[in-house]
């Protein structure tokens, strides 16, 4: 086994078993931290996907929303279990995605104009949550409506954080799976190519369009996931959390710093982010509420000028770097 | 092989090309030469599906081509080396040619069809690891006329394979072209340079603000009937 499965084997067992490590009176902290990693991770993933590729979306809290709406909506109003409801949501999401992204491919609407319709459409989403105020509860938001003493599993309402512990581990290790299937793809080369140059890639016969929506959807349909995970783990959906700019930003802030090119690179920057604005809160009580989303803004503005790979992604490379002389022959 | 029967198209409300009919028959090559601006980068477009027409009809191997998307232009047979080259800048040489077997039918004979352009240009066999907006601008058109082929093309359209080489490397450019004409392909080529390629193809097509002016066997239409007509406007 190379050293690296050997580590990833490692990390796993170490995830696998840390529920069940003491941790003194921690634990439920330490578990509310790591289910939100992973959960976000998740969704920085699912940004990546589009990101990598020059498609920056500035507005997937729209997605969120909509899967998250969707599921509670659902759940409170018809009793339909998430379990259904996050088809729904996911088909949703990726109509939404659709409406979007195919006027945008063929009217040849790409980047910061791309970028702009996005952040409208993020924020159209958060309004029309708060204006439909009468299903969604408006600006309030929504409380899922508690299951009976036997429904846990339908509802997906666990009192015991260990659950979502490893619903969460579960999802953020799929996401993982997706992102290096994608890698891997044919889709890969043709949304580089994309990138590049779309006329060119038109030219040697790359669907432009087929590819650039496929990926959209995909991106749309998982962060849309995304959102009902966070929803029924908090068993709370509010517009300014999952809808609008806000959040939007902050899952670019995340992948940005860590690196949205390779693998890890979402997971580390969700992680960061998370800790920094937890030790934010903790230092600063409530005191200066929107330091963090401040020291963001400033760390994305240094990241996007010195560090465009993201932290994760210029070690990566760096490492990558000094280990080739060592292994190619001259 | 390829015909286009009064094609008419532009961009928004401007008309570029006005009623153009065009015939290449099989093993043949045929030129579009003409002015700045005349039209004939629009002309290749239309053919490969970047543009649809406005009115007119296109067929390639007697099945309409008309308003087809470019990638079902391409899976039919048809490459383009687009004006200005177009290549992937920032991936290298070998990725280059890999994104132009990009199709499933190309990606089947890739190891074959990639084996015949390195025999055709060896320098992109030796530049293989580089990045192509690192080579030369010779190289870079080799390179583009390498993509090209890589689809495994049947008609292949050069929009002005010639544009900004020196002049040794033009005559070059031209050489090889004439090679991989007697390969077998059917060729048809846009060019300003009117005095060599008249020396390359079968007929010439002169196109002049968006309109088929002239036409005619290459070796019976003299040089200097085409360049009158095309820069003097005689
Ligand atoms: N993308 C475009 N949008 C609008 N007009 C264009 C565009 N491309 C070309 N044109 C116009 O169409 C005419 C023909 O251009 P083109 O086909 O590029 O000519 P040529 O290749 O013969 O130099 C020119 O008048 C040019 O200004
Ligand atoms: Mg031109």
């Amino acid at each position: 086994m190379s050293p690296g499965r050997l580590l990833a084997l490692a990390v796993l067992v170490a995830l696998a078993a840390a529920p069940f490590v003491p941790m003194g009176g921690m634990r439920q902290y330490v578990l509310h931290v790591v289910i939100q990693i992973f959960i976000w991770s998740f969704i920085g993933q699912a940004w990546s996907l589009m990101g990598r590729f020059g498609l920056v979306s500035l507005g997937h809290g729209a997605f969120l929303g909509v899967g998250a709406y969707t599921t509670t909506l659902l759940w409170n109003f018809y009793g339909l279990t998430p379990w259904l409801g996050v088809v729904a949501a996911v088909l949703l999401a990726m109509l939404l995605a659709f409406v979007v992204a195919y006027p945008c491919s063929r009217f040849g609407i790409t980047g910061h104009y791309f970028a702009l319709v996005t952040l409208a459409v993020g924020e159209v989403i958060r309004l029309l949550l708060i204006a439909e105020r009468d299903w969604t509860g408006g600006s309030l938001g929504v409380t899922l409506r508690a299951p009976g003493s036997d429904a846990s599993l339908l509802a997906i309402q666990y009192a015991d954080k260990r659950v979502f512990y490893y619903g969460g581990l579960a999802l953020w290790l799929a996401g993982l799976w997706v992102w290096a299937r994608v890698d891997r793809s044919m889709a890969r080369s043709a949304m580089e190519a994309i990138g590049e140059d779309e006329t060119a890639a038109a030219s040697v016969g790359i669907h432009v369009t087929r590819f650039k929506l496929g990926i959209t959807m995909l991106s749309a349909g998982l962060t849309a996931i995304g959102g009902v995970a966070y929803a029924q783990y908090i068993a709370y959906v509010n517009p300014e959390t999952l809808a609008g700019i806000g959040v939007s930003l902050r899952i670019v802030f995340a992948v940005v710093l860590g690196g949205m090119y390779v693998l890890l690179g979402p997971t580390v920057g969700t992680a960061l982010t998370i800790a920094l604005s937890e030790y934010l809160r903790v230092v600063f009580g409530v005191k200066f509420i929107g330091m963090a989303e401040t020291i963001y803004g400033l760390l994305l503005v240094i990241f996007i000028i010195f560090l465009p790979a993201g932290i994760y992604g210029s070690v990566a490379a760096l490492l990558r770097r000094r280990r080739v002389p060592a292994a190619a022959p001259a | 092989m390829l015909a286009l029967h009064e094609v008419t198209a532009g961009y928004g409300h401007f008309t570029a090309l006005w009623a153009v009919s065009l015939r290449v028959e099989r093993g043949e090559a045929v030129a579009v030469v003409g002015p700045n601006g005349a039209g004939k980068t629009t002309l290749l477009r239309v053919i490969s599906g970047v543009i649809a027409p406005r009115t007119g009809t296109l067929a390639f191997e007697s099945t309409p081509l008309t308003g087809r998307p470019p990638h079902e232009v391409v899976a039919r047979g048809i490459a383009h080396v687009p004006e200005g080259r177009r290549l992937f800048p920032a991936l290298t040489v070998a990725e280059n040619l890999r994104m132009g077997a990009f199709l499933p039918a190309a990606r089947r004979t890739f190891a074959e069809t990639l084996e015949r352009v390195h025999a055709l240009f060896p320098v992109l066999a030796e530049r293989r690891q580089q990045r192509a907006g690192s080579l030369s601008g010779g190289e870079q058109q080799m390179l583009a006329i390498g993509r090209a082929l890589m689809s495994r093309p049947k008609l292949i359209l050069f929009d002005e394979p010639s544009m900004g080489l020196a002049p040794v490397m033009v005559l070059r450019l031209f050489d090889l072209i004439r090679k991989i004409r007697e390969e077998g392909y059917t060729i048809l080529i846009v060019e300003q340079n009117v005095r060599q390629v008249l020396k390359l193809v079968d007929r010439a097509y002169l196109l002049e603000v968006g309109r088929i002016r002239m036409e005619g066997r290459a070796d019976e239409l003299s040089e200097q009937d085409f360049v009158r007509k095309a820069y003097v406007g005689l």
